[in-house]
């Protein structure tokens, strides 16, 4: 009897603890996207909306993750000092893109629809940016990374089909052709960029 | 036993065609993939690019910028009318795919929205339950024959494009567009050549105004511009024509897979 108690209190507590921690992909992403929506609908100045959204990207964007995807295959060359410095290089860049680009909506209308598992690593979330005078709705995938489930993070964004990731790896792959495969090139090019 | 070799039979041509399908979706997916599209004339391309730029900033930037003003009952219209016009480009590409019904279904939505959509300005059919509209072109047709991208291009006024594509749009030129053989190539009396040119030149403009903040965002926050928008042409066109919804049809997961940081 004393046995079967405990094995009962033991499942329970396990599927608590999932229960708990393991947070669903699109409620993830529709929480971050009120989250964006609150900050950019608040009577702030611009910059400040900018840095409020850089700390909502730091929390959940993998943006290491983006970077070396972006990076390409020349990842694999990088020794670790390298690999550390196109790392910071990437997230001054990512957040001064990212921040910028959202800043220019105000009041943006997301609705999470559904979300489809494509392995224990990743799940696309679909949603849709309701349209406005100005602009038609715009139909926004997420790529979340859920290998681990208690923090999952969003590694690309698929507007209407086109991925920013790979649109972003293009650009980089275009930018180390033209400098013969140089990463202190892209490095030189991150860093301008950013400072800018 | 006549019973069980009909099902064999069956089962194995059933199988043998689900193969070649999933295989040509492959091979259709491989050959349009962005990343193996070349930049065979980079150095034309980037002058066309610039010279395109130019253009823009100087004509369809300010044109778009006041479009942009106009009551959006008028943008939608001229979007409308746009639209059905190529429905005259789209349903014979639909044939050419084999796609039949489509065919038969934008047949219909261009026969309701030219009479009862007054010459398309409305959208009619979309009220009556029509599906969603997908334009097709003879870029696509090709790419369904198997014919691959070819080198990437950019023509001077008219954009980014691909060898293939190119070449495609020389089929609009020899009858293959019923808009420009009434217009331009015919004379018809109810037409004049400039109907065709306004159209056209109407279309850049309500596309540059429909993307105008999207434009000047990528613009602005693009370490290479011309890269970005060579990607973001290519999978546009990847996902055109293999006509899937499905955006992980046309995403490469095994580079992903690899990034590990968790």
């Amino acid at each position: 009897m004393k046995a079967k108690k405990l094995f009962f209190i033991i499942i329970f507590y396990i599927i608590s603890s999932i229960n708990v921690y393991s947070i669903e992909p699109d409620v993830f992403v529709q929480s971050t996207v009120n989250r964006a929506s609150k900050i950019l609908s608040e009577n702030i100045t611009k910059d400040m909306k900018m840095d409020k959204l850089k700390e909502i990207a730091i929390e959940t964007v993998d943006i290491k993750g983006i970077g070396f995807y972006t990076l390409g295959s020349i990842r694999k060359t990088l020794d670790q000092t390298q690999k550390e410095q196109y790392s910071n290089l990437f997230r001054d860049y990512f957040l001064k893109t990212f921040s910028s680009r959202l800043a220019e909506y105000t009041n943006p209308e997301i609705d999470v629809y559904s979300k489809e598992k494509l392995n224990e690593n990743y799940t696309i979330v679909n949603s849709l940016l309701k349209g406005t005078s100005e602009r038609p709705e715009i139909k926004i995938n997420w790529r979340i990374y859920t290998k681990n489930a208690e923090n999952p993070k969003i590694r690309d964004l698929i507007i209407e089909g086109l991925s920013l990731a790979r649109t972003q790896k293009e650009e980089f792959a275009s930018i180390l052709n033209s400098n013969d495969g140089d990463i202190n090139a892209l490095f030189k090019t991150l860093k301008d960029f950013t400072n800018n | 036993m006549l019973k069980k070799i009909t099902i064999i039979l069956f089962t194995t041509i059933t199988l043998t065609l689900g193969a070649h399908a999933g295989s040509d979706g492959d091979l259709l997916l491989k050959k349009n993939d962005p990343a193996e599209v070349k930049d065979c004339s980079e150095k034309f391309n980037r002058a066309a690019f610039a010279f395109n730029q130019g253009l823009d900033t100087v004509i369809f930037k300010p044109v778009a910028s006041a479009y942009k003003i106009l009551p959006s009952p008028i943008r939608s219209g001229v979007s409308n009318s746009l639209d059905n016009l190529s429905n005259l480009i789209t349903i014979p590409n639909n044939i050419l795919q084999g796609d039949f019904s489509a065919a038969g279904v934008n047949t219909g939505r261009f026969i309701i929205n030219s009479t009862v959509g007054i010459l398309g300005l409305f959208d009619v059919a979309q009220n009556f339950g029509f599906s969603d509209y997908v334009k097709e072109d003879y870029g696509q047709s090709l790419a369904k024959a198997g014919v691959g991208p070819g080198c990437y291009v950019v023509i001077p006024v008219l954009g980014p494009s691909t060898a293939r594509d190119t070449a495609a749009l020389g089929a609009n030129f020899l009858g293959g567009d019923a808009w420009y053989n009434v217009t331009v190539k015919n004379n018809t009396h109810y037409f004049r050549d400039s109907d065709y040119y306004v159209s056209k030149i109407t279309g850049g403009v309500d596309f540059r105004a429909k993307n105008y903040d999207a434009i000047e965002n990528l613009e602005k926050n693009s370490l290479d511009f011309y890269a970005s928008v060579k990607s973001l042409y290519l999978q546009d066109r990847q996902q055109k024509i293999l006509n899937s919804k499905k955006i992980i049809n046309t995403q490469n997961d095994s580079d992903w897979e690899e990034v590990e940081s968790q």
